[in-house]
């Protein structure tokens, strides 16, 4: 697993499928700003996967060619926006969010760090990625500690996706490190671990990965080498 | 003798019109190549910055204006681009067209921008993201005007 995590095509997949899922959300956040702020963080996440993608081979062939089973994302980011697979719920994105951003923040540091072609990639999107966290910290303390409706939406979120989070990064404690305390500021449980949901990273995922690629492939499959 | 850092420098943020690449800090570099090519190093603000593809044709049209039809275009990543780039001048254009830059320099704390219309600091901030990846949206609690700001990245 260690050295699973630090290769451009897990961490590419991870950014890019991230971006498709929270793209989902354009005009329909909860509010203007909302919408702006995720399509913002979804433009982020893109970015990075198309620097990161480059670097294993050609960014279209791997974004727009591969099947799922060729795909070595963590599962956390192919779930859908909320409980079911067509919902769109905000607190369970955040969550989402508060998990992955984490996640990418802290890898891409020790990216940063060795240096070479990946680690100039990391440079560049780990400032990124600490602006995604405070804002996904932000949300999940203020949905946490809210009302007893968003309470109960946070909490079940961080309960139901916790199982996912358990090959997001190298070194599970320092993640721990950063979620720990926003989740206790936001008065939510820090779940009990369960049997790691895994398998994202050789190949194993969900029915939902399949939905997201159908959509997000489909031009491509039909249009090769399209442009416009 | 055409200077291709300077015509290269000029072309203007397809998303901030009010500056030029070279006051953003995107150009790191052009130069003359022995073939007569002319190689161009960029740098992206942000890491999906959608504006490169329009600064990377604006480029070449306006060297091929002044008589260099051959030009490469490169996308730098190292060192990654931060607000600190941007120069004096291209922070003063921002301010005038409404738009606070960043403060300069390291700071320790994270200071509100000062307002670019009243020149008050009473500011708060509306929205953590704005109109482009590198702004965000602000209100100054003085002239009560909304405004954005190149958030200091």
């Amino acid at each position: 697993m260690t050295d699973l995590v630090l290769d451009p095509i897990m961490l590419g997949d991870d950014a890019l499928l991230a971006a498709q899922r929270l793209a989902e959300w354009a005009s329909r956040a909860p509010t203007m700003e909302e919408d702006v702020a995720l399509a913002n963080i979804a433009l982020d996440q893109l970015g990075a996967a198309r620097l990161f993608l480059s670097l294993a081979g050609d960014e279209d062939e791997l974004a727009y060619r591969r099947d799922d089973l060729q795909f070595r994302n963590c599962q956390l980011v192919e779930l859908p926006n909320g409980p079911a697979r067509t919902d769109l719920d905000f607190g369970w994105t955040i969550a989402k969010l508060l998990f992955l951003s984490a996640a990418q923040r802290q890898t891409y540091e020790v990216l940063a760090a060795d240096g070479g072609p990946l680690g100039e990639i990391a440079a560049k999107t780990v400032k990124e990625s600490a602006y995604h966290l405070d804002h996904a910290s932000l949300w999940t303390r203020r949905l946490g500690d809210g009302t007893p409706e968003s309470h109960r939406r946070m909490t079940e979120a961080v309960q139901r996706l916790w199982a996912y989070t358990f090959d997001l990064t190298v070194d599970r404690v320092a993640w721990l490190g950063v979620i720990e305390p926003v989740l206790a500021e936001a008065g939510l449980a820090r779940p009990a671990d369960p049997d790691p949901k895994l398998g994202g990273r050789v190949g194993r995922h969900t029915e939902h990965l399949s939905y997201l690629l159908a959509e997000m492939q489909v031009l491509h499959r039909a249009h090769p080498g399209a442009t416009w | 003798m055409v200077d291709v850092q300077a015509v290269a420098g000029a072309v203007l943020d397809p998303e901030l019109r009010v500056v030029t690449i070279a006051e953003l800090g995107i150009l790191r570099s052009a130069r003359v190549l022995p073939d007569q090519t002319v190689r161009v190093e960029i740098t992206p603000t942000y890491a999906g910055c959608p504006a490169m593809d329009a600064i990377r044709d604006d480029i070449r049209s306006a060297l091929a204006g002044v008589g260099h039809p051959e030009v490469e275009v490169v996308t730098v990543l190292s060192p990654p681009w931060s607000t600190d780039m941007i120069t004096s001048s291209g922070r003063a254009a921002l301010a005038r067209a409404g738009i606070a830059p960043p403060s300069a320099g390291p700071v320790t704390l994270t200071l509100a921008p000062v307002c670019p219309r009243c020149g008050s600091g009473r500011t708060e901030e509306i929205s953590r993201f704005g109109p482009t990846a590198c702004q965000s949206i602000w209100r100054c609690t003085s002239c009560l005007e909304p405004f954005d700001h190149v958030r200091r990245f």
